[in-house]
């Protein structure tokens, strides 16, 4: 200790402790990266893995392939499943569309019917058989790193005209709709736009680049927890509850004013 | 509430009779008014202090409305994007105006409900005109007219009445001149910045768009490239409110419908439309892939895109324009033309442009 405290007034020993300090933390950033990019690597291998696809086709064949086919080649009652893609199973497994509770317009969102695990398994095994979109990297659903400024304005232009203004979903023709995006995750927000899900259209990586969609998803997720400044929100709906709110309400409580207006004093 | 039951149970009071008095037999005479019937607070002075008492109670309820609206105007003041507290402030400046309005409004009622005096009064209606002074007032228009001569001078009255046509048209001219643009009116909406050559891009980044950037399935919201060159913020606003254009692509087979002229109008399953409703102009883009239906929010008009956007339900009356498109060397997607037709609702100078004729302008 002596020794130190001696040479601490050295003329070199600034430059000696800036020198230790860069070293410190390039060595951390490098062991962290390295840490980082063996995880994500690991989440890629676990949707090559021959065990998970093969415990995926196990899965598939007794659960799935009533409608899509032993070979997932398709049939009368559902769609093939070659080339869809990991992040096509991740949407509609994970959110429990899939499997179908009945024919109908479109699939509904329900409790997920698989845990996590057999969604990946799955997951891997229709990815197994033709190329389609993986399941999105954490890097961009990590929405701390988002523009949900820049993901207001794409999600105005894109998305807007079926989901609402608020994301509250719309009706769509012939019965289906654009569901709510309140409250869903945002790997599921990123699959549906990766993958197009039942009439929705794709929003291709040409076209909206991952920055894009994760700042989409951080604009999703500030406008969530900005709750609502203006009052009450009668369901982000528009004219539709507000024009049911006041044409109910609000002529109910003229009326009575009329009445009241009109009554003779006791 | 009605005013029935004013008789006692040996003399109802309130029916009457056909033929009594003096007017027929079948006549009904003049009832009067139900007779008076004294307020509560006309015979007891203790009802009368609550009703006073109740009215300044609304009064109060206004003055404590307005203070709680200066309460969220200054005390809470700019909220410097914390929208928790915007809210609060929100409602504090809502209920203290309705408060303050709703207090005074009601408690006015009130009064004037219970202690106000509440006898009925009659007041007959004026008697007409006589004949006399009708006669009196057509006297002093003839007087008018002979005395300005107008009748006999007809120079004097043609000339004023071309004044007073003349007089007004400068200001519907100044009216017309407040647009300065050299297409002026109608004739402006039946163009738009499309054009032979000018590339597709992406809105808002602006960027060009490869056919091989759009997968089947995809929809895409295009401007076209020139609008940017455009510097007035007002003048590119309106210019891109005609040029809107959804991109989108399927199956080139699933194209149902490809009428004459029409041939070269895609490419590769690439087509694209005008996104201005034909019915009242919203903005046409919820695009279905499976369906190929696009449907207008507004009124739920709905374009088929594999039968070249004509309309399958709602109000529209037109399919939805086509923008011709085609590839250039480096394999950008480009206009081939502008909209052949003008885009969005019909108006008076359009004409039908429809080369069927099945739908009327």
């Amino acid at each position: 200790m002596k020794a130190l405290s001696q040479k601490r007034r050295h003329p070199f020993a600034g430059v000696a402790l800036l020198l230790l300090g860069l070293l410190i933390t390039g060595g951390l950033y490098s062991a962290a990266t390295t840490i980082n990019e063996a995880q994500a690597s690991e989440n890629a291998d676990a949707y090559s893995d021959p065990d998970n696809i093969e415990e995926g086709e196990r899965l598939f064949v007794a659960n799935c392939a009533t409608c899509h086919g032993i070979n997932a080649e398709g049939t009368d009652a559902g769609p093939s499943l070659i080339g869809v893609g990991a992040a096509s199973v991740d949407f509609q497994v994970g959110t429990g569309r899939m499997p179908m509770q009945m024919q109908g317009p479109q699939a509904q969102q329900k409790p997920a019917q698989f845990n996590d695990e057999q969604t990946m398994q799955l997951a891997a095994y229709v990815a197994s058989l033709g190329a389609g979109p993986a399941v999105p990297d954490d890097e961009y659903l990590d929405v701390d790193q988002g523009d949900p400024a820049r993901g207001g304005e794409l999600f105005r232009i894109n998305c807007a005209m079926c989901h609402n203004a608020a994301a509250a979903g719309g009706a769509l023709t012939e019965g289906k709709y654009a569901p709510s995006l309140h409250g869903v995750e945002p790997r599921h927000v990123y699959a549906a736009m990766t993958t197009g899900p039942q009439n929705m259209p794709v929003f291709s990586d040409a076209n909206l680049v991952p920055e894009d969609k994760r700042d989409i998803i951080a604009f999703l997720q500030t406008y969530e927890s900005q709750g609502t400044p203006g009052g009450f929100s009668l369901g982000f709906l528009g004219p539709v509850s507000e024009g049911l709110f006041i044409w109910t309400g609000g002529l109910a409580l003229l009326i009575a004013s009329m009445v009241w207006l009109t009554s003779r004093s006791s | 509430m009605g005013e029935h039951g004013n008789g006692d149970p040996k003399d109802s009071g309130a029916v009457i009779k056909a033929g009594e008095g003096e007017s027929g037999k079948y006549a009904i005479d003049n009832p009067g008014l139900p007779p008076h019937r004294p307020r509560l607070a006309d015979e007891s002075e203790k009802v009368a202090k609550g009703a006073e008492r109740v009215v300044s109670v609304l009064f109060l309820l206004s003055i404590i409305g307005t203070v709680v609206f200066f309460v969220g105007y200054f005390a809470i003041g700019q909220t410097e994007g914390d929208l928790q507290l915007l809210r609060v402030q929100n409602t504090l400046l809502g209920v203290g105006v309705a408060f303050a309005m709703l207090g005074i409004g009601l408690g006015v009622v009130h009064w004037a409900k219970t202690l106000m005096p509440d006898h009925e009064m009659v007041e007959d209606r004026k008697p007409l005109r006589k004949e006399t002074e009708r006669e009196e007032a057509e006297t002093i228009i003839n007087d008018v007219l002979d005395e300005s001569q107008i009748k006999r001078r007809p120079l004097l009255r043609n000339t004023m009445i071309g004044a007073a046509l003349l007089a007004p048209l400068p200001f519907i001219v100044t009216l017309r001149d407040l647009d300065r643009s050299e297409d002026f009116g109608v004739e402006r909406m039946r163009h738009s910045m499309w054009d032979e050559g000018v590339h597709l891009v992406r809105d808002p980044s602006g960027t060009r768009i490869r056919a091989s950037d759009l997968t089947v399935g995809t929809a895409m919201h295009v401007i076209p490239e020139n609008l940017r060159t455009i510097s007035s913020h007002g003048e590119r606003l309106s210019e891109k409110a005609k040029a809107v254009t959804l991109v989108m692509r399927m199956n080139p087979e699933d194209i149902e419908t490809v009428s004459e002229g029409r041939e070269n109008w895609s490419h590769d399953g690439i087509i694209a439309c005008s996104k201005v409703c034909t019915h009242v102009g919203c903005p046409v883009a919820l695009y279905e892939r499976h369906t190929h239906h696009l449907l207008c929010p507004c009124h739920q008009s709905t374009f088929d895109a594999a039968n070249e956007f004509k309309v399958v339900f709602g109000p529209a009356g037109r399919p939805l324009p086509q923008l011709p498109i085609t590839v250039d060397e480096e394999g950008y997607l480009i206009a081939r033309s502008d909209f052949t037709e003008p885009v969005g609702p019909t108006y008076w100078e359009r004409g039908n442009t429809d080369p069927e004729g099945d739908y009327a302008s």
